[in-house]
């Protein structure tokens, strides 16, 4: 096989190609920038600890089935784990979000770092809602009771049935979290390969 | 060749200063390890709540009189349910958006018969029941226009419903069939068999609870409780759980919409919630493309809090 042929191969440009935007060195860093430097900078890492805490609690409640924690102490604490870690989530999240945004963290060509952010974001939403749905108490029959009017009145309660326990137990344990495991990923992919926004410049606010 | 202006709301300086050593593993696993902590800590001294479900065995047991106006309005096709619109039936529009009827235009993907669904075909299910049977043979025999005239001579005489021993008492007359089919239907809920007949109406296996979650909302004892546990639209309960605990608190923004008109009030309120919640998300993950909002960071100067170490060490 000729080097030409081997330079040519889908295989060989895609590792040219990671290995051109993402080398080891920007995967794992041992440095940062000096100006990263704020307690703001911790709740990113934290949303993502807590996003883990909530996928090993998540996982735990799936062992024994959906009914498990209604009728064993045990269950009812890997729930509590449950809750607890996906309130830290969305806690660390929402300041994480607000730290970015008034760091403008989308300028330098981080537009997309920024959106899969944001959509990552809302996909959580989703997830924990029906996670909410999905419990088999008085809080589901309430919430999905009283969320199906919204979303039937946009037309997707025809094909996504918020009264339907099973069908909201697979988005909730599948296709939500792998959506929301996928962006994550992607999204400290996009941090590591453009960096951390840099401060703007001084007197940038009286600029333009 | 002319460069390009710097913006500074989409550009960003190129870092020419310094850096430190970031041991980003060992950040995680801290991260890690003081998230489970807190975790533990949060899970031990507060738990999480697990109201149990009500049933419609519980509901026609502590308020009979409401589930059997509720079945009524059923059988009568005035309930919620009955009227609804799609994805239910095609009883109304439902909900628009301007000229936008989204709803109505997908239509109505889960029928709902309220008349078959939640009285008839349960009742139906009950063996064993000789005088019911005639009843139900009489009921499906009869004409369209029979049977209404029948469920609104019971309608008119259900103004002086009670409840007497037990058991429905409804003084009407040329009503048919329906006297006794309300009556049954009250017992049978009151045995359990009304719960396990609106879940099963599709086979054995299910985890479909639209039936009985569409019964129960219909009336007002689900509605009662969740007011009690401060979780109806207008105690921000969208955001709310059971019991004193956060919820769903990232809710907040959707949950206020409600609070004030005219979404508060109009007919179309879930819709124009909707619409102003997919106008602000769409306004936040294309952020870094609409001129103004974009510079509000730049323009609050909230980061020189966020950066002050460096803004003081380059001075």
């Amino acid at each position: 096989m000729s080097t030409t042929e081997i330079d040519r191969q889908w295989t060989t440009r895609l590792r040219r190609r990671v290995a051109g935007k993402l080398p080891p060195e920007k995967l794992l860093p041992d440095t940062q920038p000096t100006y990263v430097a704020s307690w703001i900078y911790v709740f990113g890492v934290t949303t993502m600890a807590a996003l883990g805490v909530v996928i090993v609690s998540g996982c735990l409640l799936a062992l024994r089935g959906p009914q498990w924690w209604h009728t064993s102490s045990v269950g009812h604490f890997v729930n509590s784990l449950h809750l607890w870690s996906v309130e830290i989530f969305f806690f660390a999240m929402v300041i994480h979000l607000w730290g970015k945004y008034f760091m403008a963290a989308w300028r330098g060509g981080r537009a997309l770092t920024w959106m899969t952010g944001v959509f990552t974001f809302l996909v959580s939403i989703a997830t924990a809602f029906t996670g909410y749905v999905s419990q088999s108490n008085f809080d589901s029959q309430w919430i999905s009771t009283q969320a199906k009017d919204g979303i039937n009145s946009t037309g997707a309660g025809a094909f996504w049935n918020v009264l339907n326990t099973g069908q909201m137990l697979m988005w909730h344990i599948v296709l939500l979290p792998l959506a929301a495991v996928v962006l994550t990923m992607f999204h400290v992919l996009l941090v590591r390969i453009k960096g951390v926004v840099p401060p703007f410049e001084k007197d940038a606010e009286v600029a333009q | 060749m002319k460069s390009k202006a710097f913006r500074p709301d989409v550009d960003a300086p190129e870092w020419k200063g310094g850096h430190s050593p970031y041991d980003i593993l060992k950040e995680g696993v801290i991260a890690v390890v003081l998230v489970s902590i807190l975790t533990v800590l949060l899970s031990v001294a507060f738990g999480s709540p697990d109201d149990p479900s009500i049933t419609v065995k519980a509901w026609s047991t502590s308020d009979p009189m409401d589930f059997a106006a509720t079945a009524l309005s059923e059988l009568n096709s005035t309930s919620d349910s009955a009227q609804y619109g799609a994805p239910y039936n095609k009883a109304s529009t439902g909900q628009q958006l301007g000229p936008l009827s989204l709803a109505k235009w997908i239509g109505a993907r889960i029928p709902v018969n309220t008349v078959n669904d939640f009285v008839v075909d349960p009742l139906k299910s009950l063996p064993g029941q000789p005088a019911l049977s005639t009843d139900l043979s009489q009921w499906s025999s009869a004409s369209t226009s029979t049977r209404a005239s029948w469920v609104n001579s019971y309608t008119h005489a259900a103004n002086k419903m009670k409840i007497v021993s037990g058991q429905l008492v409804v003084n009407a007359t040329n009503a048919g069939p329906v006297p006794l089919m309300m009556s049954d239907l009250l017992q049978m809920a009151r045995t359990g068999a009304l719960d396990q007949a609106l879940v099963t109406q599709n086979g054995f296996y299910t985890m479909d609870y639209t039936l009985p979650l569409l019964f129960l909302a219909d009336g007002t004892y689900m509605a009662n409780i969740a007011q009690k546990q401060h979780l109806t639209g207008d105690q921000w309960g969208m955001m709310n759980e059971t019991g004193n605990y956060p919820g769903q608190a990232w809710l907040w923004l959707y949950t206020f919409w409600y609070q004030v008109s005219p979404m508060n009030s109009s007919g179309n309120g879930d819709i124009l919630v909707w619409a102003i919640m997919m106008v602000l998300s769409a306004g936040l993950l294309f952020m870094p493309f609409i001129p103004g909002l974009r510079s509000i960071p730049r323009k609050t100067r909230v980061y020189r809090l966020i950066w002050r170490e460096h803004y003081r060490d380059s001075q």
